[in-house]
């Protein structure tokens, strides 16, 4: 029976089904749950990366090793890996390698808009963009396949829409590919000059021969039309939009494999239909193949290259009839996503509001302490970004250092800020760095990391002690302060901005939300001593709210963290009773 | 049959993804095509959140534009009215009644607009507006309004309650099901 799936799943049931027995992969909105669901089948052995270079290289050796392997990252952690990405793409695989990458067109969750299919061309690699959850899957076992049979990694490419959109699929049996052992290839797998410029023909054939397969392929299929005067060159979810407009009316080439691209398939349907139009979100890299050819077609004069697509743009750029619809004549206020009630974090950045000092920010929950009342970050770049570029923006500024700080998550400082903070330990710059350790990945939904003391199963493993490893790096001055304890907070920055060496302070508690964390009893404001003077409002808690003057706190949503009633100046904040 | 588009809106940590796999997971006893769409990530942060429940006899995109909801389902008044451009003329908005105050409203940046339900109503918009919450504290926990609300919305389906029941029994933890069943009924029938 079918059932319904979301694609990040049906992409990890397509790794159960194909035989995979290796995942590695860094958590990263929306390819998260892949390695989630892949963790869940017992016949899989799946591991947290500390970053995705180290997840691919992990997944690399495990293919060498004779093992189906699989690792998982969005859109920019393809930036991180594209080191071993552009070599693989040389020594190729022994067992089968799928690489997903995830892009966020709209940036839902991201920090920037990036097409990966880049990657595919510049690496010279094969991609398969998938649909819907069913080609996931469909697509992750036939990717196996022909990653064994074209000695190379395979790229899939997902999206939002369709990692996180759940469609009809069947699921089948595991079934195990044949054991391919290791065996010593220095040609193949020893990439100095010598070797890698043996191999670079090889790729260069192998682009080849995959175009070859890439006219034949049902992975690119036409699809019939009633009106030949327009044809459709489109894929992933641009797919989906176009046939919720044009239904049957126009014909489509519906491309799978993204890279490389089919010349013949393109020329011939081209030259069957009056005029051809390109639809695909992001750039335009199937546009450019065909002009390449000499296919002539529309596209970017038609659409634009910022933000997803939807069917009522595709409806109004190809001519139809868009949907009416009524408006409220009011305006609505935004809801932008806020720090959790009980978050560490907040107690932490008023304490760089109050002292009107600079941050250098980076990607977590964190990046949230931009964000009005507190706004206390100044910059917010990529994974590691902050603690590098403290140490630049301080070294030949002496009047930054004293006050500037960098701020950083667990996860985050495992996967890059540890080189950063090298950086700083070894060419002495006056900086300070503060490691928001909320024991866990808190923006992409509660992943382990080194720093946790348990691994993607769940089960105990070691614990990176962070004390130590900063130690060890060259900084002498590392401490630990409670985030809700404002005046520890203050005291501790201080300090550290006024010495003049490297400095590291750990704000430690554990997320709010994660379950084995007990809360005390909620916050109450007692009406009788409030004044209204809003000092409680600095913190921006979305628990507290001014009614009629006086503060109110949400008591389904306050933790009691007490960060709150230290800022009251008349005491009217507390626990009842 | 002509597709058709559930939204499910409200305030990030509300429940509303139990709702939608909930839905999803009757559609498809019922042999339609599927598709349920959710962004996951910034907007779990008590941020506005949305789910697209879709089906038909073919579904191809998985989100629903403006114009084109058969049925708003919203678990919180502002909420309601942000994503009112999504719902077709004649459509019909179920919401909560409940009121909570976004951050720019916190900051006193912005003002909660006031009598959202008359607005809406003045459009010709068919609204079901109801306190939500306080049937779910009946049932014994605030955080069963998502099956209150799907009480309600069974209103507007031919689904029997065995269906629903057959549903919510797959989707919910058996140490909730007597307070998630008891919200539903209340959901129904208020």
């Amino acid at each position: 029976m079918k059932q319904l799936m979301l694609g990040n799943e049906a992409f990890a049931r397509g790794l159960y089904e194909a035989g995979c027995s290796f995942v590695s992969s860094y958590p990263g909105t929306p390819s998260t749950e892949i390695t989630e669901y892949a963790a869940k089948y017992p016949e899989i052995y799946a591991e947290w990366a500390p970053n995705e270079k180290v997840a691919m290289e992990s997944a690399f050796g495990a293919c060498v090793a004779g093992k189906r392997s699989f690792c998982g990252m969005k859109h920019v952690g393809l930036n991180v890996a594209a080191d071993p990405l552009f070599t693989i793409a040389y020594t190729g695989v022994n067992a089968g390698m799928i690489i997903a990458v995830a892009d966020d067109p709209g940036m839902h969750s991201s920090q920037n808009e990036q097409d990966s299919r880049h990657y595919a061309i510049a690496a010279k690699l094969p991609m398969l963009e998938p649909s819907d959850s069913e080609e996931a899957l469909d697509f992750v076992k036939l990717a196996y396949e022909l990653s064994e049979r074209f000695d190379c990694p395979f790229i899939i490419k997902m999206c939002t829409r369709v990692a996180h959109s759940q469609s009809l699929i069947e699921v089948s049996d595991r079934v195990m590919p044949a054991d391919k052992p290791y065996e010593k290839t220095p040609e193949k797998f020893i990439m100095m000059p010598a070797n890698a410029k043996r191999r670079h023909p090889v790729v260069e054939q192998r682009t080849a021969d995959l175009t070859e397969f890439a006219e034949t392929s049902d992975l690119n299929r036409t699809e019939p039309g009633s009106d030949n005067s327009i044809g459709i060159i489109t894929s992933s979810t641009s797919y989906q939009y176009v046939k919720e407009v044009c239904g049957d009316k126009y014909p489509v080439l519906k491309l799978g494999m993204i890279n490389p691209l089919p010349v013949k398939k393109i020329t011939d349907f081209a030259a069957s239909v009056g005029k051809a139009i390109v639809v695909e979100e992001l750039d335009d890299v199937i546009e450019t193949h065909c002009k390449k050819i000499g296919v002539a077609c529309e596209g970017r004069s038609i659409f634009t290259n910022i933000g997803e697509f939807s069917q009522s743009y595709i409806a109004e750029k190809l001519g139809f009839a868009a949907a009416e619809y009524d408006k409220l004549d009011e305006n609505i206020p935004n809801r932008p996503p806020v720090m959790c009630a009980g978050c560490p974090h907040r107690g932490l950045f008023y304490t760089l509001k109050k002292n009107k000092l600079q941050a250098f920010g980076d990607i977590g929950c964190y990046t949230l302490g931009a964000v009005p009342p507190l706004a206390a970050l100044d910059t917010t770049i990529c994974m590691g970004a902050s603690v590098s570029g403290i140490h630049g923006f301080n070294k030949l500024s002496e009047d930054n250092e004293g006050r500037t700080v960098a701020v950083i998550g667990d996860s985050t400082f495992m996967h890059s800020g540890i080189t950063g903070l090298v950086n700083i330990a070894y060419n002495e710059s006056n900086s300070t760095v503060i490691i928001l350790d909320n024991s866990i990945t808190g923006m992409t939904g509660h992943q382990q990391n080194p720093t946790t003391g348990y691994n993607l199963k769940g089960d105990p493993c070691t614990k990176i002690d962070l004390e130590a490893l900063c130690k060890a790096v060259g900084i002498k001055r590392v401490r630990v302060v409670d985030p809700y304890n404002l005046k520890e907070c203050d005291t501790a920055i201080k300090e550290e901005l006024a010495v003049k060496e490297p400095s590291v302070i750990i704000s430690r508690r554990p997320c709010a939300l994660l379950k084995y964390v007990k809360h005390n009893g909620p916050i109450s404001c007692d009406s009788e001593k409030c004044i209204g003077c809003k000092s409680c409002m600095r913190v921006g808690c979305p628990a507290i709210s001014i009614v009629d003057g006086k503060a109110v706190i949400d008591q389904t949503l306050c933790t009691g963290c007490g960060v709150c009633a230290q800022l009251c100046p008349k005491d009217a904040l507390g626990k009842e009773g | 049959m002509k597709t058709k588009n559930i939204m499910i809106v409200g305030v990030g940590g509300q429940g509303t993804l139990l709702a939608s796999k909930l839905l999803g997971k009757l559609l498809i006893t019922k042999g339609y095509d599927v598709k349920v769409s959710e962004v996951h990530g910034m907007s779990q942060r008590g941020g506005s959140v949305v789910t697209y429940v879709r089906y038909g006899d073919k579904v191809y995109s998985p989100i629903i534009d403006r114009g084109e909801a058969d049925i708003i389902l919203s678990f919180e008044m502002l909420e309601a009215a942000r994503w009112l451009e999504y719902l077709r003329k004649g459509g019909t908005v179920i919401t909560n009644s409940q009121q909570t105050n976004p951050m720019p409203v916190i900051t006193g940046a912005a003002v909660y607009p006031d009598v959202l339900d008359e607005k809406i109503r003045a459009l010709g918009v068919n609204l079901d507006c109801f306190d939500a919450l306080s049937l779910a504290n009946e049932a014994g926990s605030s955080k069963a309004v998502n099956l209150v609300l799907l009480g309600r919305l069974s209103k507007y389906f031919d689904f029997s309650e065995e269906e629903w029941m057959t549903a919510i029994e797959q989707s919910v933890p058996p140490k909730f099901l007597e307070i998630n069943k008891k919200a539903f009924d209340l959901g129904k029938n208020f």
